[in-house]
């Protein structure tokens, strides 16, 4: 029947204290999925703007919607195509690196992928790199055979392309 | 002025003259100033009360009801009836004592987290960090509680904000830009839904409690007249539709009517207005309504196409979206399905239930017709969850809105007694009932002491069993009559109980009775207790969980000799003048 699909749910919603909590606690008692959800000031006045990562299908979709709607604090939430939006999110990984070898390497690594050394001690390096989920993904994979100390990740952040908006 | 007077001026503003509530130790600044205000405060015995007679006040009247309760456990006590409340789209605000406001997070005594508590239980929520914001967040709390879909409110006032200082604003304006309930239903949909009418031969309604929060019933009958379609009600909109009109089949669902269940199971149109398809309703889903086109309004749009998968969605305001779609029909010359009323009405007939029996212990159908004897069209009858909550959904004959109070969503004990409290509270021209199980009266029976104190006239009847009836009916339906915990085995004598709480009280246990003391009862204008002793091991026929609707299991006792029998009642002009 209907597939279930990744969905990038953005949402403007009032920038006050525990909006989050009952937009999170909404997916939680709903028994909706959710991969990732970032909040972040928008560009209007008490405002924020979160995305959220979900999985379901169409019906479970037109729920989420609905349901996000019905929260005081949300004032517009859209389903936005894939194709059409920019979706970028920041990761720092710090990873094992005292060979002057696996140093030069992981330099070009994070050169390849338009990524940044941040910090650098005599046992490790920390990479800064946004990019698709899927592009951080693949450095994190290059970057397993040197051994990662400690990944953080922001979760994907998107916004719609061209003149669009919410 | 202080936070403390901003909350009532706030409350009196809003045109609240009665709370319901209990004080504590935060509540301290806020009982200042209602012992001298004109406010009046019901001190109940139980803050799940306090809840419970707020939306028993609500559904009663149509207003938004009060309901107070201090920080950590008075705040807890609410929560049920909180719940119970957003389960059934009942319009009260709750008001919650919070520690001040340097202690919120430290675990200080008496100290919980109310908001996060009842978030998912509430349309809404807020807090009070300044004295400034009570004005506009009580204004908003009523707004948003009897606005769209209504549903409870909870406002959390820490003790240092009730004790600040604030100048009260002159003019209070609401600002909330996300919040903006759709009324009117979208023309083109509505257009829609005529044309799908228009063309089916066997359309029923289903009405739920949308209709009577809308005050949408005459417009319902209006339909139901113009296009011949019989009426099915959800337990919440029990008496939007009145039963005793040949039309009429009543509730639906797994403990629904017959004739209900099999008619919407055969229709081609399913007219649902002011529903949410529960599962209560609708058994399985994948069995409901199998040759039926579905119109859907509801002023929710998340309940259309949440539970059935709808032809045609309209979301609004019921009231003024079936006058739209009548005056688009009455342009027309109407569907022609005599054929189809004609054939549901005899169907409806031959399963009317039978409601007179002689036996002893007595059989619960036989009291409640002689509770609808008793008893007229403008009477308020509350009930509590079980078997006597079915019964009295089943057996009851109502025939106007606002007279059938009921928990359906939640389905929680202890809501019939303290509901019928609130109502009586905000009608108290009318007489209230109360029917309650032994089980779930015990629940909230300490509220005898605050019937007796204000003198609150209801009457409760407790259709005593000695037994969680309603368990123990699917203990023998469904688990080999293996009777785990639901004897209830030392109960009080419950008319002793009441006289401990000075409350008068009888016991019936014979034919005619019920009627009779019943009658006495309501006369006497005092608080009373009823205790029946009826017969345990009668139960009611039902759609076991995960069937469809027409798989009905136990035999229904039909009425063959006089088929449109229904309990008499005198008419309001009969019994005028007294
Ligand atoms: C607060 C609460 N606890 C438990 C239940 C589960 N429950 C539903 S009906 C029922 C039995 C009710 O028994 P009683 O009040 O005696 O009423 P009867 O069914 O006998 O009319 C129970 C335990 C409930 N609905 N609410």
């Amino acid at each position: 029947m209907d597939e279930q699909r990744s969905h990038i749910i953005s949402a403007l919603v009032l920038h006050r204290p525990g909006v989050l909590q009952r937009v999170a606690g909404l997916f939680t008692r709903r028994g909706f999925n959710i991969d990732s959800i970032t909040v972040g000031p928008s560009e209007q006045d008490g405002m924020a703007r979160m995305t959220i990562i979900s999985r379901g299908d169409d019906k479970i979709l037109e729920q989420i919607t609905k349901q996000l709607n019905k929260i005081i604090e949300v004032i517009k939430v859209r389903d936005l195509d894939a194709e059409g939006t920019v979706i970028r999110e920041l990761c720092l990984i710090k990873t094992h690196a005292t060979s002057e070898r696996s140093r030069s390497e992981i330099i070009q690594y994070a050169n390849i992928f338009r990524g940044r050394i941040v910090d650098a001690g005599p046992e490790n390096l920390t990479l800064e790199i946004t990019g698709t989920p899927e592009k951080i993904d693949a450095l994190i994979d290059l970057l397993r055979g040197f051994g990662i100390k400690e990944i953080s990740r922001t979760g994907p952040t998107a916004i719609s392309r061209g003149s669009k908006t919410i | 002025m202080k936070g403390s007077q901003a909350i009532i001026k706030s409350l009196t503003d809003e045109g609240v003259d009665v709370v319901f509530g209990y004080p504590g130790g935060v509540l301290l600044p806020l009982y200042d100033v209602i012992y001298d205000s004109d406010l009046k405060h019901i001190l109940v015995r139980h803050e799940q009360c306090a809840a419970h007679a707020a939306d028993g006040y609500a559904r009663a009247s149509g207003k938004v009801g009060v309901c107070i309760g201090t920080s950590g456990p008075g705040a807890t006590n609410l929560v049920t009836g909180i719940a119970t409340a957003y389960m059934d789209s009942a319009p009260i605000v709750a008001l919650a004592g919070q520690v001040g406001t340097s202690l919120i997070g430290n675990d200080a005594f008496q100290e919980v987290d109310t908001i996060g508590i009842t978030m998912p239980i509430s349309k809404h929520s807020y807090q009070a960090m300044e004295s400034s914001e009570i004005p506009q967040m009580i204004r908003s709390s009523f707004y948003i509680a009897r606005t769209g879909r209504p549903g409870p409110v909870v406002v959390d006032l820490p003790k240092d904000v009730q004790e600040g200082e604030l100048d009260y604003p002159e003019n209070i304006t609401i600002d909330l830009p996300g919040y903006k309930p759709t009324k009117k239903g979208h023309p083109l949909q509505v257009k829609k839904a005529a044309e799908l009418i228009l063309k089916s031969k066997k359309p029923v309604i289903l009405a739920g409690g949308g209709v009577i929060h809308s005050n949408s019933s005459e417009e319902l009958q209006h339909l139901s007249e113009l296009i011949g379609a019989p009426v099915t009600t959800s337990l919440m909109g029990k008496g939007c539709f009145p039963e005793d009109n040949l039309l009429s089949l009543g509730m639906l669902g797994m403990h629904g009517r017959k004739s209900s269940n099999m008619m919407v199971d055969e229709c081609d149109c399913l007219i649902a207005v002011g529903c949410r398809f529960s599962d209560r309703t609708t058994g399985d889903v994948n069995k409901f309504a199998p040759n039926a086109k579905i119109i859907h309004i509801d002023v929710d749009p998340a309940e259309i196409g949440k539970n059935v998968d709808v032809s045609v969605p309209i979301v609004g305001d019921a009231k003024i979206i079936l006058s739209h779609l009548l005056r688009i029909m009455s342009q027309t010359n109407g569907p022609n399905n005599h054929d189809w009323t004609d054939y549901v009405r005899n169907f409806r007939a031959s399963c009317m239930p039978r409601l007179s029996f002689d036996d002893m212990p007595l059989k619960p159908q036989q009291v409640i017709k002689e509770i609808s004897e008793a008893v007229t069209d403008d009477t308020i009858v509350t009930t509590d969850v079980g078997q006597n909550q079915m019964w009295m959904a089943h057996y009851f004959t109502s025939r106007n809105p606002r007279k059938f109070l009921s928990s359906g969503g939640l389905g929680t004990m202890g809501f019939g007694f303290p509901a019928a409290m609130g109502a009586k509270v905000a009608m108290p021209d009318e007489d209230v009932v109360a029917v309650c199980g032994d089980g779930g009266f015990l629940m909230v029976c300490q509220d005898l002491a605050t019937v007796k104190e204000y003198d609150i006239p209801v009457v409760v009847c407790v259709l005593d069993n000695r037994y969680l009836g309603m368990v123990f009916q699917w203990q023998k339906l469904f688990y080999d009559e293996r009777i785990s915990q639901t004897k209830l085995k030392a109960m009080p004598d419950f008319v002793k109980l009441a006289e401990a709480f000075g409350v008068n009280a009888y016991r019936v246990e014979r034919p005619g009775e019920m009627k009779e003391t019943l009658k006495n009862a309501l006369n006497s204008g005092e608080p009373t207790l009823i205790d029946v002793m009826i017969d345990p091991d009668e139960i009611l026929p039902m759609v076991p969980p995960g069937c469809g609707l027409t798989e009905i299991v136990g035999e229904y006792k039909v009425e063959r000799e006089n088929p449109n029998e229904i309990p008499y009642r005198p008419s309001a002009q009969e019994t005028g003048g007294d």
